[in-house]
């Protein structure tokens, strides 16, 4: 790793204070990505930033027909959670999915959203259930917010606060993963509230995205069948590796199917 | 540099450390606690699984820093003086081991998993729940079968 | 059989201190005044080094050294050798041009190392190594195996990129025998390319001690005797008297720590020159791009039948991939190691094999755990898999009509079987397998929506490497047999230095239950010595299933010793005949009476040699031998694996693993049982994980565990492992060897349980989902199923 200072501040004005007058900060949550990456000489901050000290920063609690979860929440916490068990199911099963018991032990939402990695699992679940992810400066929903690959509408000196999701009636994720790194090779997430529903894909293709065609097949009955004969086209999705566009395309319907069965 | 003090084992420490030291050079280098291990630079390999706060960690993943005030225990800290903790006992009499340098991790994540999923933990948790642990010696057949029988000693 | 003699599942004594994170491993040391050694590497698949500048990182305080490959030829250190000479069809001796330590004017993999910055810490290396500029002239890259031939030349000496053009049968009468047949199977096989993965990474840490004038290696090896030997011999470090190697514990090995390697060749070289102990520690990529590569094949392989299903011959053509050097065992896989066991359990009169070793500009291939075994084996298991079906034979029939049936029994590719019973090897599986309930498991599985699948392997190997006489003549450049030394202390404890290193499998047990057994002292009183080549005499290490067969023999060889001279002691002690003394049970007697002397007073009265007549005996009990054995030994098995596939992904699930070995006499059957398990996950992760993958320039795209599928605890089903015995005749202890089994016999038999689950046999390894849904997509099942 190159040289860094290390800071953990108390709270988020603090911690936004110190972002400002840093030349090259970078905000540290659970650490999973980016410190694989400083150690791989990929990455050198001149500061972290660390949030872990910030009081309250990994709650999560039910506000009306919101789940609100704080951007320090452990994949381990959410997954573990009784308020999101009942709330969103699915989402918790989404976070016990996430990388390994280790991994989820130390990673978080807020840093897993933030890096908006392609084959990340979070990103599925906040635009497939509509999420809004709250900052110290301002309230993004999940459509404006993953911009591109590794890339997000937040600013420099912008900290994540938490996420709110919506209640949905019913949602469900299916993963199928990278052999290897267990990442999402696809990861689709289902969701329907009232008369929105949303089909979220990650994985497939440089950023995670919205399958529309699959929304509309599903509107008139929110089922597996809805969806057969409902296909992606492979133009814009990865192929690597693991797998090719057209393998990827194909997972993305199954694991919609799946994704629906389960919700 | 900063100053980061923890227990570790049960000991309290305290150590000036450039603010890039990862919690496993401080155990292994600062510490000379050798048992946890580096076998991988992408957080997969589970060779340096700790407990931090009582969770099992990646070490390698972790600055020191980042564990100012916390509890570490690391396989030195295990067993109780003499006396082997059941899950350390359970890879011996399993022959769950083979070359050994994935086995501290292995340990530290079995005894994690049985905290979490209880004593009668079953083989397809165990081999879900192994995910960030690598080995390339056994199998992972007898690390299955020492932690069923670990998980079971540690309830009795 | 005692407690803890030949035949207990006696718990390992080395796991006492691997539990408790007390294991000693090379990145554990710590050397006062010790430096850190970063290797800068080459980008570049092909390029020449047009030169090199050092000049700022030299300028950084704290940096000792920067060492390129011209200084190692100032010193005349290198080039790395390949042991084993082969010679192609016209009788040419192969074309290997040297290896240099570090790179010289060209580089030919990715990761070729090209100079090394010593410096106090690793981050100041890595630091210092950036500020080293190399000038690069990129070459085209040769990375496709099949079209190398007429690619650009990786040496200049080896045209078409080829080391060698080599056969081994007859090839008039394979021809005639195929001219003859009723049926021919024919198949286009590869065999992936795998990369080792030792979980402990390679390491090293090398002193010279001035006052001395001597270099101390602890560095992570399977046989250190021979990393000294190579040093000395042939990389001209520094005579054998002047370098001591230490393999403390090590993380695994699998072949790939069988080598010398650069970068521990480096650091000792490079430590009298900085006058400071230099530690290196591959990181994880490192690992990926340095560590010798396995397999690496393409065939083509074709076998002739008559109607009733019996094998008249068979034929392979096989391209194998040595990379960008041909390293130290290299030109023995693919060929001894290899087409010796084309002929598989069965009667073959007939096989002829052609193999070309190709140069490309990748990471150097050599023996990985099964070496050229596991490469032959799936050529003939494929082979009769296929023509089963083909031939609308039961696949377990068949086999069993074609085995060899009595023993020795020459195969007409130079292996001598010595003993075996497949026939009892297949029924044992095949019950264990439950074979007779598969068809209803099938329908059970098919209302899932699941495709069921099961397939054979039948694997016979040699190991026990090897008979020196017999390697010699094939061109290996050393010896290989082993040496131990029983030394009886005055107390009567024993320590047995062995030739043979541990690192996973358990010798610090086994090795002590075969002293048990023979002496009838208490287990504990044993402890076994290895990995120092200032400790014990010799040695050739731990590789090719050998430390049981040709290991334990010479430890056995040994204690015979002892036990002679133990007599010649003991008529002294008891006044007796040396002909009148019996040894059992630790107790020496004088026959026909009630005089004995049990073992600790005899190995007291050895050193206190009171009144011994000098003539005839010398005071002490301690013995050595170098066994040398007559003959490989042949372990042999059967693997059934079931298989269901989700046909709407291709996702393939291992239901059950059977496996039925005949490794002879066997010494501890929890540890071989161990050795089988991780054999069959590598094995596994063969047929269905694992694969090295370049990109066109030659990048690897598999560097980390992040795209290099590791066999995991959750891809895997507990095993069904049973044993069946026939003795070895050529060793004393009637054992085969059985660390390289598992990974030799599984890959055919999960191929042939997707294959048949999926009714299609275009499937290559590995069979990653996406290939098992690709392969069902034109498979007959599925368009018979639409």
């Amino acid at each position: 790793m190159y040289p860094f200072s290390y800071h953990r501040p108390t709270s988020v004005r603090k911690a936004a204070t110190m972002l400002e007058k840093a030349e090259d900060p970078k905000l540290l949550a659970g650490g999973h990505t980016l410190l694989p990456t400083m150690k791989q000489r990929l990455a050198a901050p001149s500061d972290l930033v660390d949030l872990s000290g910030v009081e309250g920063m990994d709650a999560i609690e039910v506000k009306g027909r919101t789940l609100h979860v704080g951007a320090m929440a452990r994949h381990a916490d959410v997954a573990a959670s009784e308020v999101v068990q009942e709330a969103i199911p699915a989402l918790a099963g989404l976070a016990g999915g996430i990388g390994d018991p280790h991994v989820r032990a130390r990673g978080t939402i807020g840093g897993s959203v933030a890096n908006n990695d392609p084959n990340a699992d979070y990103p599925a679940a906040c635009l497939g259930l509509g999420a809004t992810i709250v900052t110290n400066k301002r309230k993004i929903p999940a459509d404006d917010f993953f911009v591109g690959m590794f890339e997000t509408a937040l600013e420099d000196g912008e900290i994540i606060t938490k996420v709110t999701f919506p209640i949905p009636r019913k949602a469900g994720y299916a993963k199928f993963p990278n052999p290897a790194s267990r990442y999402a090779l696809v990861g689709v997430f289902a969701s329907k509230r009232g008369k929105e529903i949303r089909v979220a894909v990650t994985g497939a293709a440089p950023c995670v995205f919205r399958a529309s065609d699959m929304e509309e097949a599903l509107a008139a009955r929110f089922a597996p069948k809805s969806l057969e004969g409902v296909s992606i086209a492979d133009d814009d999705l990865n192929s690597d590796i693991h797998a090719s566009a057209a393998y990827r395309a194909h997972l993305v319907g199954v694991m919609a199917r799946r994704a629906v069965a389960a919700a | 540099m900063p100053t980061v003090s923890m227990t570790v084992n049960g000991q309290a420490v305290s150590a000036d450390v450039d603010a890039r030291t990862l919690l496993v050079e401080y155990v292994r280098e600062h510490l000379r606690l050798t048992g946890t291990h580096v076998g991988c630079d992408t957080s997969q390999c589970g060779a340096c699984v700790v407990h931090l706060n009582g969770r099992a960690v990646k070490s390698c993943t972790t600055l020191a820093a980042q564990c100012e005030g916390a509890e570490v225990t690391t396989i030195e800290g295990l067993a109780n003086g003499d006396d082997l903790h059941p899950m350390q006992e359970a890879f011996r009499e399993n022959h769950g081991l083979q070359c050994g340098f994935c086995t501290p991790g292995m340990i530290m994540a079995a005894v994690d998993i049985v905290n979490r999923h209880g004593n009668d933990v079953d083989e397809q948790t165990i081999r879900e729940e192994l995910e960030g642990n690598l080995c390339r010696c056994t199998g992972y057949h007898n690390i299955v079968k020492s932690i069923s029988a670990g998980a079971e000693s540690m309830g009795s | 059989m005692s407690d803890n003699g030949i035949g207990a599942r006696v718990t390992r004594v080395e796991d006492k201190r691997f539990i408790t994170g007390g294991g000693h491993y090379t990145d554990d040391l710590n050397r006062a005044g010790q430096t850190y050694a970063y290797f800068l590497r080459s980008p570049h698949a092909h390029a020449n080094v047009k030169g090199i500048d050092a000049s700022g990182a030299l300028a950084m305080a704290g940096v000792h050294a920067v060492l390129t490959g011209d200084d190692l030829a100032a010193d005349e250190i290198g080039p790395l050798p390949c042991g084993w000479m082969i010679h192609s069809k016209d009788g040419s001796p192969m074309v290997t041009p040297g290896h240099p330590v570090l790179a010289q004017g060209k580089v030919r993999y990715v990761g070729d190392p090209v100079a090394v910055v010593i410096a106090d810490t690793l981050g100041l290396a890595k630091e210092a190594a950036e500020a080293v500029s190399v000038d690069y002239e990129e070459l085209a890259p040769v990375i496709d195996l099949e079209s190398a031939k007429t690619a650009a030349l990786v040496h200049d000496e080896a045209a078409a990129n080829t080391a060698f053009e080599w056969e081994l049968g007859d090839k008039a009468a394979t021809q005639a025998a195929f001219d003859s047949a009723h049926h021919v199977t024919t198949l286009e096989l590869s065999n992936n390319r795998l990369v080792p993965n030792a979980i402990e990474p390679r390491a090293a840490v090398a002193e010279y001690d001035a006052g001395l004038d001597r270099y101390t290696l602890w560095t992570t090896s399977q046989n250190p005797h021979v990393a000294r030997l190579v040093m000395s011999a042939f990389l001209n470090i520094a005579p054998e008297h002047k370098l001591r190697v230490i393999a403390p514990d090590v993380g695994g090995g699998f072949g790939s720590k069988i080598y010398v390697y650069p970068e521990e060749t480096v650091c000792v070289w490079a430590s009298r020159k900085v006058k400071r102990p230099i530690r290196w520690t591959a990181d994880r990529t490192e690992s990926f791009l340095t560590d010798a590569h396995a397999r690496d094949h393409v065939t083509t392989a074709e076998m002739a039948l008559d109607e009733k299903g019996k094998i008249l011959g068979l034929r392979v053509k096989t391209l194998a991939n040595v990379g960008g050097y041909m390293n130290l065992f290299a030109s023995s896989v693919p060929t001894y190691l290899y087409a010796t066991l084309l002929s598989g359990q069965y009667n073959i009169q007939n096989i002829y094999a052609e193999v070309d070793a190709i140069y490309t500009t990748t990471t150097p291939v050599d023996a990985y755990r099964g070496a050229g075994r596991p490469e032959a084996t799936f050529v003939v298991e494929r082979l009769m898999e296929v023509s089963a079906r083909e031939m609308g034979i039961d696949p377990a029939t068949l086999r069993k009509r074609n085995f060899i049936k009595s023993f020795p029994h020459q195969t007409p590719v130079i292996m001598a079987y010595d003993a075996g019973d497949f026939d009892a090897v297949i029924n044992k599986a095949l019950e264990i397998a439950d074979y007779k309930g598969f068809g209803k498991r099938k329908r059970e599985s098919a209302k899932k929506g699941k495709l069921r699948g099961i397939g054979f392997s039948n694997y016979i190997e040699a190991c026990g490497i090897a008979p020196s006489q017999a390697v010699g003549s094939l061109g290996a450049g050393v010896g290989l047999w082993e040496s131990a030394e029983v030394r009886v202390n005055p107390v009567g404890t024993v320590e047995i230095l062995t030739g043979a290193h541990t690192h996973g499998q358990g010798h610090e047990t086994t090795f002590a239950q075969l002293v048990v057994d023979r002496l009838g002292i208490p287990f504990e009183n044993v402890s076994i010595v290895h990995g120092d080549t200032d400790k014990v005499q010799f040695g050739m290490g731990t590789y090719g299933s050998r430390s049981g067969p040709v290991g334990m023999s010479a430890i056995s060889k040994a204690l015979d010793k002892v036990i002679d001279k133990g007599k010649k002691i003991a008529a002294h002690l008891l006044e007796a005949a040396e002909a009148d003394i019996e040894f059992a049970d630790g107790n020496f007697t004088v026959s026909g009476t009630d005089k004995a002397i049990d073992w600790t007073s005899l190995a007291l009265g050895a050193y206190v040699a009171h009144g011994f007549p000098p003539q005839e005996i010398e005071p002490g009990l301690k013995e050595t031998s170098f066994y040398d054995p007559t003959n490989f030994t042949f372990p042999s098995g059967c693997h059934i694996c079931e298989v269901e596939v989700d046909p709407d992904t291709g996702v393939t699930d291992i239901i059950s693993w059977t496996a039925v070995d005949d490794f002879g006499v066997v010494i501890n059957p929890m540890i071989v049982e161990g050795q089988v398990h991780g054999g069959i996950a590598q094995g596994v992760g063969q047929a269905m994980l694992e694969c090295a993958h370049y990109d066109e320039d030659g990048q690897l795209l598999t560097g980390s565990y992040m795209d290099y599928t590791m066999p995991r605890a959750d891809n895997l089903p507990s095993f069904k492992i049973g044993t069946t015995v026939t003795e070895c005749p050529s060793n004393p202890i009637g054992m085969k060897g059985c660390g390289e089994a598992g990974a030799i016999g599984s890959p055919p038999a999960l191929i042939n349980a997707i294959t048949d689950a999926i009714g299609s046999e275009d499937l290559a390894m590995p069979a990653t989902s996406e290939s098992v849904w690709q392969a069902l997509q034109t498979s007959a099942l599925k368009q018979a199923a639409e």
